[in-house]
């Protein structure tokens, strides 16, 4: 058992593809195997340890890149949620193979290795923003819309790159085993100069977002606003779209083409679910981002046979779901309980301010509505609603003691059952009221699920209100007032 | 976001689906209808009844919830409460005898098709799903073509149209369908002359074949030219009934409020009535 | 160069590809879910791995099915997604088809002791190879991604003659289309299914970047040439074969002409789509790009008509 565990750790530590593509097992440093030789007098916990807390030198390179990758794409990726973009990360992702052949070729007929990274990142920027002028041409010049030019851009640059790349597999100077890793990612495989770039790089990119913060953040809010308040909008689209690139190119080399795409769009998505702050979204998508990036690398250290990058997509797309279910006001669970929720009151409401109007018209010229009993008949015709459904809310309010079935056959409300049928009378009649005398703006200010009008409008205009509703003769007191009357009689 | 609420509550749903009091001969009865986005109310405890064979205008200001009330009734947008009759029986029994033509905008006049594909569309309910537009369809598309005016348009691709040709075109597919009941989404917002006098045509025609016609509309000035019944809506029913009785200034105040404008505008309306 | 059978038989596998894609592709577009295409050739991985995983071989039935359904289930997630979490739409489809495309991934490499399926391979193709792979019909050899595709061809045809009138009115008016009787959503995951089983089709032969390139850029240069829905879906099959032609042509001569050797057929065929797009975009007769650009120096220097301005 223990040499399987062991076999495990090196397939973990020098990465499952590096493992297969020979070339690659350099990039193992000796120490590795120091820690390798003890490690079978270590308990399971400690090589959990070993990894998450990046006591060894491979996985620690591995783990942080990928985590501050996390980060930097989260950062990034807000602004494309915000500006609708998010698959844009997904072409410019493509369009960003030609340039790595072409820096590829260039760079070994220039008898280089052809592997420097900072070359290739050179090469596959300048084709990314290529791209990306590319999309916009086509949207701006003929009839077609933004998802073909993002389609049109993404398959033929990457089968341009393809085509390069073919050439490049059949050229005798130089083998592109390691140009395949930007396709799918090499995690393990990673080295310090490799680790250094990364490093550097995402810094430079979150603090460029974090730096143009207001700006972008406009330019995602309300474009017109920021060309009217004099922001180059076409520029700082550029800016944050060649961001997306730069980021997207060091995080070819670790997770992989495709999967870096998940990486700028998951975490902001998740993100977007628990906070409607712009600065809030940003920080929490980087905190995703990072944690996916972290635990995703952890687990592809720990566990045989996964792949770090499709495990950080997986890891990222877990929280994703979960924030999608349960985040408290936007998440799904909570909505889909509001919708019900309000159902239930309106279908309530209905009920008990027809309850009011049963009792209201017994009151013979009196001038205060006394709680008589009813007729579930006389009920049951005052709207379109059936008997059962009716019955079903009738237990409900009898169950919380607002509604009593008298022995004769009758209905009565409950003291506290009139005070709620009348508050919501007369909320529902004010609203009513507003609605008419002010017509012109009302719509963008009732809110009927208002538990008290009070909570919405100001207590002048509420003043007002009660004066209309007091001379149209269907005036019912405030159930402050209403209840200390209750109380005293 | 409608569509959310949609998946969430297939219409319907704990609302019960039987309409035995609607009652057979009307064309649209709605009873308590509430909608809502969010919390938020969007029409509001909504009670119709459209007698047959009018041409029914549906009037309020904007955010009044005048295309909600339409799309809930053609079952688009679903509803917190509250049930729509459309001939006695829900909408989903009754889609052979209802119309729609929606917003001009809602639709990419870029597409390739051409003026009279677009107006023979109106016929695909009654070949059912496979079977193909033939010369029969073809004829009744043509024809359509013709009553509103553009037949000579007929091979045109639908983006070389102008907006009045482009609502005449919709109004044309609406014929085809030869419904009893039709749904008009704003038919004559942005229309020229010659396109309005075309479309309120084709009501009258309608109207002299006792069909109903339920369009939302918001020239105030024209209301009473062109339609025998109202519907005056801000989030509830404000007033539904005849012209001549429901077009009144109270009325026209307590949908509209102060705005000024609007009220000269009625009043010049409400004067043309008197006269 | 020297032209042989199986540089026909290459260039015959891609024209059928390309037929394939262009067909639910000029719908794709029209339905403004162009970037679909990519979401579902990435997504059906985890489908094409458990196919794959239960009967051992590649290109069998368990195979399509389990790309078809999973080709849906991207269509159903993202608008779950979309609906239900009212995220942007483009966002959803990249949340589910990356997490559809590494569960595929991960799948793959648990299993890839035994067996060989590379995932390079689903995006490169290895089309050069396919001549190779031949079936005997009727006395004939003809390679076997030749017959899968020419099949998935049909069935493609078939469904989209069928449905000709409904898909033309669920792309352009869905809520017509609602109010009708004919489920758009229906309609859209038949859609899906035929680009999930085209992909597979093509994805050992041809490689998924030609199920990509063909699927949007014929049918977006057709939309630049024609404004007719039966014309649009001739010519892009048409640029389609054409680009087959192209690509192959290409593959074998123009890396030649800087001293290289020949390269990937796959990526070339998916560059010539882009090269007749662009041609398309630049000079075709009624708004190209430079044609415009001249008429409106033309334009300048002679004096507008009258009638023209009033009209």
């Amino acid at each position: 058992m223990k040499i399987i565990s062991k076999l495990f750790l090196v397939i973990l530590l020098s990465g499952f593809q590096a493992f297969h593509a020979s070339g690659a097992y350099v990039g193992i440093e000796d120490s590795e195997t120091l820690i390798l030789q003890t490690s079978d007098k270590k308990s399971a916990m400690d090589e959990l340890l070993n990894v998450l807390l990046l006591r060894s030198y491979n996985t620690r390179l591995v783990i942080l890149s990928t985590t501050t990758l996390g980060t930097a794409a989260g950062i990034v990726g807000a602004f494309l949620l915000l500006r609708k973009r998010s698959l844009m990360g997904d072409a410019l992702a493509h369009s960003t193979l030609p340039g790595i052949a072409i820096a590829f070729i260039i760079m070994v007929s220039f008898g280089g290795s052809g592997k420097s990274l900072a070359g290739l990142i050179a090469g596959a920027t300048l084709t990314g923003v290529l791209g990306l002028l590319i999309m916009l041409a086509i949207r701006n010049t003929t009839r077609l819309r933004d998802d073909v030019a993002m389609g049109m851009v993404l398959s033929v640059s990457f089968g341009v790159g393809l085509a390069i790349l073919g050439v490049i597999q059949n050229m005798p100077q130089a083998s592109a085993a390691g140009l395949e890793s930007f396709i799918y990612g090499k995690t393990a495989s990673m080295v310090m100069a490799d680790f250094m770039t990364i490093m550097v790089v995402a810094l430079v990119c979150s603090l460029a977002a974090i730096l143009m913060f207001k700006e972008l953040a406009l330019l995602c809010f309300d474009d017109r606003f920021a060309v009217a308040e004099g922001f180059p909008a076409l520029r700082l689209d550029i800016l944050l779209l060649v961001l997306v690139t730069t980021v997207t190119v060091i995080g070819l080399q670790s997770v992989g083409l495709i999967l870096i795409i998940a990486f700028l769009i998951t975490p902001p998505s998740a993100a977007r679910f628990w906070t409607e702050k712009l600065p809030t979204m940003t920080f929490l998508s980087a905190v995703i981002g990072a944690i996916s990036g972290w635990l995703g690398a952890s687990i592809s250290a720990l566990v045989p046979k996964m792949p770090a990058g499709a495990v950080i997509v997986v890891v990222a797309s877990s929280i994703f779901l979960f924030s999608m279910l349960s985040a408290p006001k936007r998440g799904v669970v909570a909505r889909w309980i509001r919708y019900k929720d309000l159902k239930k009151k309106v279908e309530r409401q209905h009920v008990l301010r027809a309850a009011f109007e049963l009792v209201e018209e017994q009151k013979n010229g009196d001038s205060i509505v006394s709680n008589y009993p009813f007729p579930l008949q006389k009920l049951l015709a005052k709207r379109t609603w059936k008997a059962p459904k009716l019955n079903r809310i009738l237990n409900h309010e009898q169950s919380i003691g607002h509604l009593e079935r008298r022995a004769d056959g009758m209905l009565q409300l409950s003291e506290s059952g009139f005070g709620e049928a009348a508050r919501i009378t007369r909320n529902h009649r004010l609203w009513e009221i507003y609605l008419v005398t002010h017509a012109d703006i009302a719509p963008s200010h009732v809110d009927r699920d208002a538990d008290m009008v009070e909570h919405i409008l100001e207590a002048d205009m509420v003043h007002r209100l009660e004066e209309e509703l007091r001379n149209s003769g269907a005036w019912i007191p405030s159930p402050h007032e209403l209840s200390t009357r209750t109380q005293a009689s | 976001m409608s569509d959310v609420l949609q998946q969430m509550s297939p219409t319907g749903d704990a609302i019960g689906e039987d309409l035995s009091f609607h009652p057979i001969n009307v064309p649209l009865a709605v009873h308590d209808l509430t909608v809502a986005y969010h919390r938020k109310p969007v029409i509001w405890d909504v009670d119709l009844d459209i007698p047959e064979g009018k041409l029914v205008g549906v009037v309020g200001p904007n955010g009044a919830g005048k295309s909600t009330l339409l799309k809930t009734c053609l079952d688009l947008i679903p509803r917190a409460s509250g049930e729509v009759g459309v001939y006695g029986k829900p909408y989903k029994e009754q889609r052979h005898l209802v119309g729609y033509v929606p917003q001009r905008e809602s639709v990419d006049w870029d597409f390739p098709v051409s003026v009279l594909d677009l107006v023979a569309m109106g016929t695909y309910r009654h070949l059912g799903w496979f079977r193909r537009v033939g010369e029969k369809q073809k004829a009744a598309a043509m024809n359509a073509l013709e009553q509103v005016g553009i037949a000579h348009l007929a091979d045109r691709q639908i983006s070389q149209l102008s907006g009045g040709q482009q609502q005449r075109t919709f109004l044309a597919r609406a014929l085809t369908q030869n419904a009893k009941l039709y749904f008009m989404d704003e038919p004559f917002a942005a229309v020229d002359a010659a396109t309005e006098e075309a479309i309120v045509k084709i009501l009258q025609q309608l109207n002299s074949e006792g069909k109903t016609c339920i369009v939302v509309h918001h020239d105030l000035a024209t209301v009473a030219r062109y339609f025998d019944w109202v519907v005056l809506l801000n989030m509830r029913v404000v007033a539904s009934g005849p012209t001549e009785e429901v077009f009144t200034k109270t009325n026209l105040e307590k949908t509209y409020g102060g705005s000024l404008s609007l009220l000269d505008e009625a009043a010049h309306a409400l004067s043309r009535i008197a006269r | 160069m020297n032209w042989t059978s199986f540089d026909t038989w290459i260039v015959v596998v891609g024209a059928l590809c390309a037929v394939a894609c262009t067909l639910p592709g000029c719908f794709l577009v029209l339905r403004k879910m162009s970037m679909m295409g990519d979401a579902i050739s990435h997504a059906v991985l985890p489908g094409i791995a458990i196919g794959f995983l239960m009967t051992g071989a590649r290109s069998s039935i368990p195979m399509f099915l389990g790309a078809a359904i999973t080709g849906v289930l991207t269509a159903v997630f993202t608008q779950w997604v979309s609906k239900f979490g009212r995220v942007d739409r483009g966002a959803a489809m990249g949340i589910v088809f990356t997490t559809l495309f590494a569960v595929g991934l991960i799948l793959i490499v648990q299993a890839a002791d035994h067996v060989d399926l590379d995932p390079s391979c689903v995006l490169y193709g290895a089309m050069e190879l396919t001549p190779l792979d031949t079936i005997e019909v009727l006395g004939v050899m003809i390679p076997r991604a030749a017959i899968s595709l020419s099949i998935v061809l049909l069935l493609n045809l078939s469904l989209i003659t069928l449905l000709f009138k409904e898909l033309k009115l669920s792309s352009f008016d869905e809520g017509l289309s609602n109010t009708l009787g004919f489920s758009s959503n229906l309609l859209q995951y038949l859609l899906m299914s035929m680009v999930a089983v085209t992909t597979v089709a093509a994805f050992e032969a041809v490689g998924s970047i030609i199920v990509i390139a063909m699927l949007i850029v014929p049918p977006a240069t057709a939309l630049l040439l024609t404004r007719r829905l039966i014309p649009m879906i001739v010519i892009a099959a048409s640029v389609g074969i054409l680009s087959a032609i192209l690509g192959h042509l290409s593959a074998v001569t123009v890396p030649k002409l800087f001293g290289y050797e020949s390269t990937s057929t796959s990526g070339s065929m998916a560059a010539a789509t882009g090269f007749l797009f662009t041609i398309a975009w630049l000079f075709n007769p009624s708004e190209g790009l430079l044609v415009k650009q001249f008429r409106n120096t033309k334009k300048i220097n002679e004096s507008v008509p009258v009638e023209e301005l009033s009209s």
